[in-house]
């Protein structure tokens, strides 16, 4: 079953910490987003195989937008 | 202290002398609060205002209070504030005199202030020359110890290798400070205790300096444990005249950056207060500083005092020095802008009671998020006694993701620090927002908790009370 992790708020894109195919935990940080001048951890919501990544460092995101999907 | 006030007040009416220019139309290369506060000095002294705005700063107070406003471009600072040849195309449209930047965005870029002057117009700050020595944090150091200024233990020139990171971490002894010299607003640097630490923060902040301030040179400091931050108002004009406005003690921060600043500094003995304001006179002497400018230092417990960094600009915190010394910082600026001598000697600034400043942010109070969102309800009386607002917003405004998140300056005065408590006390409670999250109740906590009653905090106390 795919699941998607997605943007708790908007921002840029300041580092990607997992590559596809990586296991990842709940909790684990995943991408840093920078917002409002600060950097914001998105912590994945689920456990799973990282299959996609939809966002480049430097993409600006909204909020709810996908950052990456999980298997 | 009010005849001071009149007195320079007065100086717009003088004819101009040789060496002066007009100016008679100021754009505000800045939003929010900041461009307001601008604004307002400029039209009490006659002076027109052009504002800039992005799409998504359309509806902000500050695009309705200038003369005239003009659209810059799409929400993203990149599209818009940081956009120099367009905002220097506007200022040429509208043929202003001066450019203000505000704080952040391009007030320390020395390219921007560069091709502002090449255009004939009058940036209203330091040279280029000095904004660039001093946003390179090495070079910045250097300078200082050429000064006979103290500076914090650390690496003299830019760190290459991981190598000689951990070879230098080893002689100051950990923990250290890992910094990226074109660092600033708190980004940038890692507390590193353990050279295991060191080897994981070197590359992620080489990589991040990179894309933040577009130059991946670090360095490192050995790390002040207890520390306050304290920082020296300077100003200097271009007739060589260079004076200080005493101290703001800014220890209170998150995340690096400042929440809650004071002056006087709570924890200064006058001995100490009086050598560090010297110090930084001296320094801003040294290379020959001009306009508003900001000496930050590090203290440590035995009150030895390093210099951090030199700020080319206006600061945030600024109004808590006007409300003591009854300066009018912004007009200063303008004065020195336009070639005057500045309006008072340093015997004649004298600071008088106590001021400190709230900033209000648009963000969880827990855990310090931004929270963006409409302000459904905005109650941020601004006709107290002994209390200043700076704002950005109003009800209806939009707190977007894109800016800094703060709203506004909450700045409280009284004869003694007790007094400003009190007054800062009674206005927190007064206060009502709805809509969007802030850290109001961590002021309220702040305000009653004994430590700060008494002025015994140190940078670190926020992240201490939260784990309390």
């Amino acid at each position: 079953m795919m699941k998607e992790i997605t943007a708790s708020m908007a921002g840029t894109v300041l580092q990607v910490l997992v590559s596809e195919g990586d296991e990842i935990n709940e909790g684990q940080v995943v991408v840093m987003l920078e917002s409002m001048k600060m950097e914001i951890p998105i912590e994945s919501t689920e456990t799973g195989t990282v299959t996609s990544i939809k966002v480049n460092i430097g993409d600006f995101v909204n909020e709810e937008d996908v950052l990456l999907e999980l298997e | 202290m009010q005849e001071n006030v009149d007195r320079c007040r007065n100086y717009r009416m003088y004819p101009l002398k040789k060496g002066e220019k007009a100016l008679k139309k100021v754009l505000i290369a800045n939003r929010g609060e900041i461009a307001s506060r601008i604004i307002k000095t400029c039209h009490e002294l006659g002076i027109e205002t052009v504002a800039i705005y992005s799409d998504a700063d359309q509806e902000l107070p500050f695009v309705k209070n200038a003369t005239v406003a003009h659209r810059i471009g799409e929400p993203q600072v990149s599209k818009s504030y940081l956009q120099m040849e367009k905002v220097i195309e506007i200022a040429e449209q509208e043929e202003v005199d001066a450019i203000h930047p505000g704080y952040g965005f391009l007030s320390e870029n020395p390219q921007f202030a560069q091709a502002v002057t090449d255009k004939g117009i009058v940036f209203i700050g330091p040279p280029p020359s000095i904004i660039s020595l001093m946003g390179d944090k090495v070079k910045a150091r250097q300078t200082m110890i050429k000064a006979g200024v103290p500076v914090v233990p650390g690496s003299e020139e830019g760190i290459h290798t991981i190598e000689e990171a951990c070879t230098l971490a080893t002689s100051y002894g950990y923990p250290v400070m890992l910094k990226a010299s074109g660092g600033g607003g708190g980004i940038g640097m890692v507390c590193c205790h353990s050279e295991d630490e060191l080897q994981k923060a070197f590359q992620t902040t080489k990589l991040r300096a990179k894309s933040y301030f577009g130059n991946d040179k670090v360095f490192i400091e050995k790390f002040i444990p207890n520390a306050r931050h304290i920082e020296v108002q300077v100003f200097g004009d271009h007739h060589g005249n260079i004076v200080h406005l005493f101290e703001r003690d800014c220890s209170i921060q998150r995340r690096n950056q400042k929440v809650v600043e004071e002056t006087p500094s709570p924890f200064l003995s006058s001995v100490t207060r009086e050598k560090i304001c010297q110090t930084a006179k001296k320094a801003a002497e040294y290379v020959g500083y001009t306009n508003a400018g900001t000496i930050e230092f590090i203290v440590d417990e035995e009150e030895n005092f390093y210099f951090l960094e030199m700020n080319t600009r206006l600061q945030v915190e600024h109004g808590i020095t006007e409300m003591i010394t009854d300066v009018d910082l912004v007009e200063w600026q303008l004065l020195v802008a336009r070639g005057e001598k500045l309006p008072m000697t340093q015997s004649e600034i004298n600071s008088f009671g106590h001021s400190i400043e709230f900033r209000l942010y648009a963000e969880d109070p827990i855990r310090f998020f931004p929270s963006p969102g409409k302000i459904e309800e905005f109650r941020l009386p601004s006709n107290i006694q002994n209390v200043r607002i700076d704002n950005g917003y109003e009800v209806g405004s939009i707190v977007t993701p894109f800016y800094d998140p703060m709203l506004a300056k909450i700045i409280v005065k009284g004869n003694t620090r007790q007094d400003a408590i009190q007054t800062a006390k009674n206005y927190l409670n007064e206060i009502v927002i709805k809509g969007i999250k802030t850290n109001i109740p961590l002021f309220i906590q702040i305000i009653n908790e004994e430590s700060f009653l008494h002025g015994e905090y140190t940078t670190n106390y926020l992240s201490l009370i939260n784990k309390r």
